[in-house]
């Protein structure tokens, strides 16, 4: 009641209410979020915007402070291609590949037991792992390193290596699939169980023509993580041309006696990894959506 | 203290409800730590009280078994090949057989590793004449990196036998029941059928988790007990001199004052402060301007609401280490924002974005909402969506203030849906290391802390620190070891602490 008596007091805003009436307000109202919108829009594309934009940059190849080439043409391009990019190209494709089928199956497999089968060790299971996810990943890179060296599988190898780390561990990310596997009904499971079907058939046939969309967000996530990862991949192909993916190999040239020489350069090689990837996102945004906000409820 | 009842609650004003509440929040505190004393000491009760009754039973089941259940306490899987289960026991006996050629035949097998394990070897690599090439050659001894590794394989592999052993002998006990009421015992055939239809779940798990005990649990074990040894650069046990065991010694230079060490602690001191005003400011400026984005974007009238939202997404769908890296050039003292600022006449000389500490902090902690508002902005709009309607209409009927709205309808329930993402959220933003390491690196330098190891710089998490410490000239894994296990103390008693503080673990039925 309280509130009702405040709303018919004479306050200025509620007289400004009055005379400009509900949907002049809410027109004003809109117009801010509009502007703040637009705002935001463009802080959000500037940096895109000025990559590519001195991508083409031809009279300099430095750290400059403007944004438009004097000179355009497509010279950076063509530089990369005297480069290790291609390698490093070629590398992050073929990890980022095999991450995303094995990981997607290594997820499923994970996810689909924890949400559907009741085993003894299932709670103990999850709450190991749950502590094992509270230590720093990066603690185990040391001896991985030193493991993988012995077996041959760092450096100019370094790809089988970092798709063996990628996916070893990959069955602890199995929260955001397990919590949608856990909103299928359970009846689905039991009605083919009567008609005689093996767990292994209810899974293959009729689980997962259901789990479509989280199969696709595993496996969207899967494939951008190599793409992102510097860590393990800087570590595993240790100074090594050839075993580098694109984010180490990119970065080598940022360090502060390659960036005179190769800033522009970076550039381009940072346009061309970004736009398949970025175009392949924005084409299965919709079950990016659907997994992030359906595994962030759940916890 | 006092404690109120309901009543006496709802009675107080705001301010004493808060007092109330943190009043209430420091005294339980106390009894948190009594808590996981209890559970520890519940934990090892248990444990004891569990071995004690498996011993138990494995003495009478000898005593009262047949001669099969006798034999198969030595011959593993004897009882299942006598009983007609010969694939159950020929796998048994095959493992068996290869624990056994493993610890004691094999050349350098299990015993040979856990009779070093105590010295972590004892000759190093070493000049030694040879007459062959008449002169003074490099001789590798023992690998102190490789008995500590094959140790504990070794360890693991003998509680992976004794467990199987006890199934061993749990398998003639049920099997002997099951004959004595006269039904059939399971043939190899169901046993294979059974792993794709009952035992599913074992077929399902046995890579990923295999995958896990080899590539996360074996390492953190090893890396645990790194922290106990000497190992760095210079001792790394092959080419250069063996590391051995050093006790507590390590955890000590952390936490003594002594003069010798005050820089180290320090460091450690000052950089953990920093994670954790990181690690708030990092989670807390997302969502909430990650929320008001949402409800921007969301409010009813909006047009094109499809396309702020995927110009937002932008961020995500673009490699972090391209963005990232381009942004922190971008402020760089001769870079785009700068060179803006310069021509508008804003600023005379360059903003020392990177170079100055409380400058390369902020500017973090803003690019990271550049960076973190997308995503938080996905999960708030769809959980806005989620909201019944009817609670703001009738709301609104009462004359609230679009604030009221907020503060009464909105944020409580995004509060208590996301809570666990928010736990979750600032303990990965501690360990955020792509964030960090690729706009500053760490820098700007911190010169009095170099003597720390791995010269950890303003900006540096300890994540980002552990990282250096690893990779730098003087590779003291052994430190980097003591920062991770330190790393996991801090984020598991947060999570502890936070975890019982959730709404949605205290009035589970608020929003139902």
């Amino acid at each position: 009641m309280a509130d009702l008596n405040k709303l018919s007091e004479k306050t200025p805003e509620n007289e400004l209410k009055k005379h400009i009436g509900l949907k002049a307000s809410r027109t004003i109202g809109n117009t801010a979020i509009y502007i703040l919108l637009v705002i935001m829009t463009i802080i959000w594309l500037i940096p895109f915007v000025c990559i590519v934009l001195q991508s083409f940059r031809c009279e300099s190849t430095y750290i400059v402070g403007y944004v438009i080439p004097k000179v355009w043409g497509l010279d950076n391009y063509k530089a990369l291609f005297q480069t290790d990019f291609p390698i490093w190209y070629r590398n992050t494709l073929i990890t980022a590949l095999c991450v995303s089928v094995l990981q997607t199956v290594i997820v499923l497999c994970m996810s689909y037991t924890l949400s559907r089968f009741r085993f003894k060790l299932r709670k103990p299971l999850m709450k190991f792992m749950l502590v094992l996810g509270l230590f720093p990943g990066m603690l185990t890179m040391i001896i991985l390193y030193r493991v993988l060296k012995d077996l041959g599988l760092t450096q100019a190898n370094a790809v089988p290596g970092l798709i063996l780390v990628y996916i070893a561990s990959s069955g602890m990310g199995y929260y955001i699939s397990k919590g949608f596997f856990d909103t299928l009904p359970k009846s689905l499971d039991e009605a083919a169980r009567i008609d005689g079907a093996t767990r292994a058939q209810v899974l293959t046939k009729i689980i997962l023509p259901l789990a479509k969309p989280i199969v696709i967000y595993t496996i969207l996530t899967a494939f951008m993580g190599p793409f992102g990862d510097f860590v393990f991949a800087r570590y595993i192909s240790m100074n090594t041309s050839s075993g580098m993916n694109v984010a180490v190999g990119l970065w080598s040239w940022l360090t502060p006696d390659q960036v005179q020489y190769k800033y522009t350069m970076f550039c381009a090689g940072g346009v061309l990894v970004a736009i398949p990837v970025t175009i392949l996102f924005l084409c299965l945004q919709k079950y990016y959506v659907e997994g992030v906000t359906g595994g962030a409820v759940k916890g | 203290m006092k404690l109120y009842s309901d009543l006496e609650y709802l009675k107080l004003s705001k301010g004493q409800k808060f007092l109330y509440n943190l009043k209430c929040f420091f005294a339980a505190i106390p009894r948190w730590f009594a808590n996981i004393g209890i559970a520890i000491g519940r934990f090892f009760k248990n444990l004891f009280l569990g071995i004690g009754r498996e011993l138990k039973d494995l003495v009478t089941t000898f005593i009262h078994g047949d001669w099969k259940t006798k034999v198969s306490y030595v011959f593993m899987g004897f009882g299942n090949i006598a009983r007609g289960q010969i694939l159950r026991g020929l796998l048994f006996l095959l493992f068996e057989a290869v624990f056994i050629f493993y610890m004691f035949i094999a050349p350098t097998g299990g015993v040979y590793w856990l009779k070093k394990l105590p010295s972590l070897g004892e000759i190093g690599p070493h000049e030694e004449y040879n007459e062959i090439l008449d002169a003074y050659t490099k001789v590798y001894g023992d690998d102190s990196f490789k008995i500590l590794l094959y140790g504990v394989l070794t360890i693991f592999f003998i509680i992976a036998f004794i467990y199987t052993w006890r199934v061993n002998i749990r398998q003639n006990q049920t099997a002997e029941k099951i004959l004595a009421t006269g039904k059939p015992l399971k043939s190899g055939k169901d046993d294979l059928r059974s792993l794709v239809d009952d035992q599913f779940h074992k077929t399902l798990l046995a890579l990923p988790v295999t995958g896990i005990m080899i590539f996360t649990v074996m390492p953190i074990v090893f890396m645990i007990l790194v922290a106990f040894t000497n190992y760095d650069g210079a001792h790394n046990g092959f080419s250069n001199s063996l590391f051995t065991w050093v006790g507590l010694e390590n955890f000590n230079q952390l936490l003594s004052f002594s003069d010798g060490n005050k820089v180290y602690t320090a460091a450690f001191g000052e950089i953990l402060t920093w994670t954790l005003i990181w690690a708030f400011f990092a989670t807390f400026t997302n969502y909430f301007l990650g929320m008001f984005v949402a409800m921007m974007i969301n409010k009813k009238g909006i047009k094109i609401k499809k396309f702020w939202r995927t110009v937002l997404v932008l961020t995500i769908a673009v490699p972090q280490f391209i963005s990232l890296l381009y942004v922190s050039k971008m402020f760089a003292q001769n870079g785009l924002v700068n060179g803006f600022l310069l021509d508008l006449g804003l600023i005379k000389s360059p903003l020392p974005f990177w170079t100055d500490p409380a400058w390369a902090r902020i500017t973090v902690i803003i690019v990271n909402i550049w960076i973190g508002i997308p995503y938080l902005m996905l999960i708030a709009t769809g959980i806005l969506m989620n909201i019944p309607q009817d609670l703001y209409e009738s709301a609104k009927i009462d004359g609230a203030s679009g604030f009221q709205q907020y503060a009464h309808i909105t944020l409580p329930y995004m509060l208590f849906v996301t809570g666990p993402y928010l736990l979750t959220s600032f303990t990965s933003n501690m360990n955020n290391f792509n964030v960090i390491y690729l706009l500053t690196g760490g820098g700007p330098d911190k010169a009095w802390a170099s003597a720390a190891g791995g010269s950890p710089g303003q900006t540096d998490l300890l994540i980002t620190w552990l990282f250096k410490v690893t990779t730098g000239t003087d590779s003291k894994y052994y430190q980097a070891s003591v920062i991770g296990i330190m790393v996991f103390i801090v984020v598991s008693l947060i999570t502890l602490i936070v975890y019982g503080l959730l709404p949605s673990n205290k009035n589970e039925e608020d929003f139902q």
